[in-house]
C-alpha cells in the first residue's frame, strides 16, 4: 500500500472500490439482502473509526474483509453459523477415474447448481473458497483476512473443495435420476 | 510415484502458490502424464465454476448511497448549532454547561464500572484454583483452543525476545458477551488480555491511553473490529509495551 499518510480521503480511495465486492461476500455469508447490507454498513463505520490502527504496508482489502468476517461471526445469524471444525482431519481425496462433476458442469455450465452446492457449504467452507476463486486472493491475504496461519489456509481450501464437490456429485446423481 | 509427489500440490500450482522451481517442475511434467493433466483440468473447472458463481450479489443504489455518506462524514464537523448560541448565549451556555456535566459524569461513572468489572475478572481468575483452561506458552496452541468457543478469531504476538510469558487463557464474559481472557507473565506478576468483539460502545473508546482503577493499570484500543482490554498490577509502561506487542500483532 502505498499510502503513508493515512486521512479521510486516502480511506475513501481505499474502500470505496471494495464495495462490490465486499457486499457480494457479504450476502453469501449472510443469505440474506438486508443483512447483508447492514454488515457491510457496519464494516465501513468500525473500519473508518479504526483507520489509525491500520498500518501502512499491511493489506488493506484483507483488513476489511477481516472486520466484515469478524462483524459477521458476533451477528446473530454469525452465532448461529458457527460450528466447531476439525483443522486436523487430514483425509486425502482418492483420484476418481469416473466422469468427474467438473466436466458435466462445464458442458451444462450450470451455474446454478454452483450456487446452490455453495449455499449447502458450512460457513468456513464457503468463504474460503470466495476469498480464493473469486476474490483470487493469495494464501498470505486469506491468512490475514481469517487470522489463521497459511497452513490452516491451504488444508481448510483442500476440504473446501473435496465437501464442494461431493455435494455437486450428488447433486448430478440426483439429476439424473429424475430426482 | 512421480505423480503422488505432484498430486498434493497441484491446489497450490493452480493457485499460484507454488515457488518457481516447484511451479516449473511441475509444469515440466504435466504434459507427458495424462492423468496428472486429467486432475489439473478437473480442478481448473472448478476453481472456474466457483469464480463464476460466486460474483453473484451486487449492492443496491441506496446502500451506495449510505455508504459514500458514511464515508464522507469528517469525525470532526463543526457543531451546525453554534448560531443558536449567539442568540441566546446565558441560556445556552447554562444549558449545555449543565448536560456536558451531566453526562461526562454519566459516562465517566460507566466508565469506571467496566474498568471495576475488567479488574474483577482479572482477579478471579488469578484467585481461582485453574486460572486459565488452556495451559500452554505456546500460542500457536492458545489460539486454536478458542475456535467454536468465542464468535471472532485474532491473533497472538510472538514473545521471543521480550519479557512477557503467556500462561494460557479462559473464555469470560463481559455484560452478556463472551470473550477471550488471556494471562501473561511478566517478572511474577500476571496481567490479563481480554478481547472482545467490539460493540462500538463510546464507554469503553473513551480513555484509550492508560487508566488506573483499583490500583490496575489499563489501556484499551480497537483493533479489526475487536477491542482488547490490558490489566494488570505491573508499570503502565509495562502495560503499554504488551499492548504495542498486541496491536502489531492484530
Amino acid at each position: 500500500m502505498p499510502d503513508q499518510r493515512l486521512t479521510a480521503s486516502t480511506f475513501e480511495d481505499l474502500a470505496l472500490p471494495l464495495l462490490d465486492q465486499l457486499y457480494n461476500f457479504a450476502r453469501w455469508l449472510t443469505q440474506d439482502a438486508s443483512e447483508a447490507d447492514d454488515l457491510v454498513q457496519e464494516t465501513y463505520v468500525k473500519a473508518l473509526r479504526g483507520f489509525s490502527s491500520f498500518q501502512a504496508g499491511t493489506n488493506f482489502r484483507a483488513w476489511m474483509y477481516r472486520i466484515l468476517r469478524n462483524s459477521f461471526l458476533s451477528s446473530r445469524t454469525g452465532m448461529k453459523t458457527m460450528v466447531v471444525f476439525d483443522e486436523e482431519d487430514s483425509n486425502t481425496v482418492p483420484a476418481t477415474a469416473s466422469a468427474s462433476p467438473e466436466s458435466v458442469l462445464l458442458a451444462q455450465a450450470n451455474r446454478q447448481l454452483v450456487q446452490e452446492a455453495l449455499e449447502q457449504l458450512p460457513v468456513h467452507h464457503r468463504e474460503i473458497l470466495l476469498l480464493c476463486e473469486v476474490e483470487e486472493m493469495s494464501y498470505q491475504d486469506i491468512s490475514e483476512a481469517l487470522a489463521v496461519p497459511i497452513g490452516t489456509v491451504m488444508s481448510r481450501l483442500f476440504r473446501a473443495r473435496k465437501a464442494l464437490r461431493e455435494i455437486l456429485q450428488a447433486k448430478l446423481k440426483g439429476d439424473r435420476h429424475g430426482l | 510415484m512421480a505423480c503422488d509427489q505432484w498430486r498434493g500440490k497441484l491446489d497450490a500450482y493452480l493457485d499460484g502458490e507454488l515457488a518457481p522451481a516447484e511451479a516449473g517442475a511441475i509444469g515440466a511434467h504435466m504434459p507427458g502424464c495424462a492423468s496428472c493433466a486429467a486432475d489439473a483440468l478437473r480442478r481448473v473447472q472448478l476453481k472456474r465454476s466457483i469464480a463464476a458463481a460466486g460474483k453473484r450479489y451486487e449492492p443496491s443504489a441506496q446502500l451506495r448511497v449510505k455508504i459514500a455518506k458514511t464515508i464522507a462524514a469528517k469525525p470532526q464537523e463543526t457543531p451546525r448549532w453554534g448560531w443558536r448560541i449567539l442568540i441566546a448565549p446565558a441560556l445556552a451556555v447554562l444549558v449545555i454547561s449543565l448536560g456536558v456535566n451531566w453526562y461526562s459524569g454519566r459516562e465517566t461513572s460507566r466508565r469506571q464500572r467496566l474498568y471495576g468489572e475488567l479488574a474483577d475478572l482479572h482477579v478471579g481468575a488469578l484467585a481461582s484454583t485453574s486460572p486459565v483452561d488452556v495451559v500452554s506458552t505456546d500460542r500457536h496452541t492458545v489460539k486454536p483452543w478458542f475456535q467454536g468457543k468465542i464468535p471472532f478469531s485474532f491473533n497472538l504476538p510472538e514473545l521471543q525476545g521480550t519479557e512477557f510469558t503467556l500462561l494460557g487463557g479462559r473464555v469470560t464474559y463481559l455484560r452478556q458477551t463472551p470473550g477471550a481472557h488471556l494471562i501473561y507473565q511478566l517478572r511474577k506478576h500476571e496481567i490479563s488480555v481480554f478481547i472482545f468483539a467490539d460493540s462500538g460502545d463510546a464507554t469503553t473508546a473513551a480513555a484509550s491511553n492508560g487508566t488506573r482503577a483499583q490500583s490496575f493499570n489499563m489501556e484499551n484500543w480497537s483493533q479489526n473490529g475487536l477491542r482488547y482490554f490490558v490489566v494488570g498490577d505491573v508499570s503502565a509502561e509495562d502495560i503499554q509495551a504488551l499492548g504495542r506487542l498486541l496491536r502489531d500483532a492484530g
